[in-house]
């Protein structure tokens, strides 16, 4: 099992970097996520983050890029309610990127 | 997508929760295939009808409690969910008792919406 | 005798075996099987009836798990994991009815 390191403590990984336990995740690691990313966070970047979080606790999984695309929209606003807006951000996939990031499980049916 | 292309799916979910894989495959196979805009219906018979049941805890068995996720369903849009009243009837429980909105059809009209799928899936 | 039973008594007929030929003893509900313990259920009755030559048990996380934690009917005493073991011990035998 492959793990990393922050702030003097180590937090399990799978073999793609995904953190194994949920409820390892706070800010300072997700910073460190996005740094392996080769991602620099922004406010827009916290707030898709943020939003995957409360999905996440609210329906235990995360959700495929359609549904999120959708539901973002839905709360921030059609502006942010985009594929171009979230690829921007998170250019690997929102879905794959950006729940690696905020400490989620991949995906259901994401490859 | 044109119509043709758009083929009636109906799963059957007969099993109850935890005490066997059945419910969660199920349910990981109707998030997948939300992906490719069929038209999808969910019915819930005999044991299934407690993959439903709302209040459960699952820390005590250490098992992942899924029973959020079918509340996810609608933002998949997957929104035809329909529950045997027998079923439920048999179990002591009502619609009051689930986690999620259903339409609950009597074994009659189930067996008729059943004979109008293209595809069942069996669960 | 203790007898564990594991499986939905409206799905599978493990239950009714052992209520038929079982005797008399413990019988102790778990995972699927808690479902028979529930008020209103279409077992009820015929758990109720048994309840005259067994002490009923139910596993509380179990039970808790499904929902059903405020379910259960009146006369089955529910245990929790050290219960589960202390009835292990207290009978001379277990069965586990598949």
């Amino acid at each position: 099992m492959a793990s990393i390191e922050v702030g003097g403590k180590s937090y399990e990984t799978d073999e793609e970097g995904y953190l194994v336990n949920l409820a390892d995740w706070n800010k300072e690691v997700g910073e460190y996520l996005a740094q392996t990313e080769s991602v620099e966070l922004t406010e827009q970047h916290w707030e898709v983050i943020n939003f995957l979080r409360e999905y996440f606790e609210e329906y235990q999984i995360a959700p495929a890029v359609r549904v999120l695309t959708k539901a973002i929209g839905k709360k921030l606003g059609p502006e942010k309610g985009n594929s171009e807006y979230l690829y921007g951000l998170f250019p690997y996939g929102p879905g794959k990127q950006a729940c690696k990031i905020a400490g989620l499980p991949k995906p259901t049916g994401c490859v | 997508m044109s119509d043709a292309t758009v083929k009636k799916f109906m799963f059957v979910n007969r099993k109850a929760p935890y005490g066997t894989i059945y419910a969660l495959e199920s349910l990981e196979v109707v998030l997948i295939t939300a992906a490719f805009d069929q038209d999808v219906s969910l019915v819930f018979l005999d044991d299934g009808v407690y993959q439903l049941k709302k209040g459960q805890q699952t820390k005590g068995i250490e098992i992942k409690n899924f029973s959020p996720t079918y509340r996810a369903l609608e933002g998949y849009d997957v929104e035809k969910l329909y529950v045997e009243r027998e079923s439920l009837e048999a179990r002591g429980l009502t619609e009051e008792d689930l986690l999620v909105d259903v339409v609950v059809l009597g074994r009659a009209e189930m067996g008729a919406l059943m004979d109008e799928q293209d595809v069942v899936l069996s669960f | 005798m203790l007898h564990i039973i594991n499986k939905s008594p409206l799905s599978n007929s493990s239950l009714e075996s052992c209520l038929r030929v079982a005797v008399s003893g413990d019988i102790l509900l778990t995972e699927d099987a808690v479902y028979a313990a529930t008020s209103g259920n279409a077992f009820e009755a015929k758990l109720r009836e048994a309840m005259g030559r067994f002490k009923v048990y139910v596993l509380q996380p179990d039970l808790d798990a499904r929902g059903l934690g405020d379910r259960l009917m009146a006369g089955v005493t529910s245990v929790d994991h050290g219960g589960f073991v202390d009835l292990t011990i207290s009978n001379n035998s277990c069965q586990s009815w598949l």
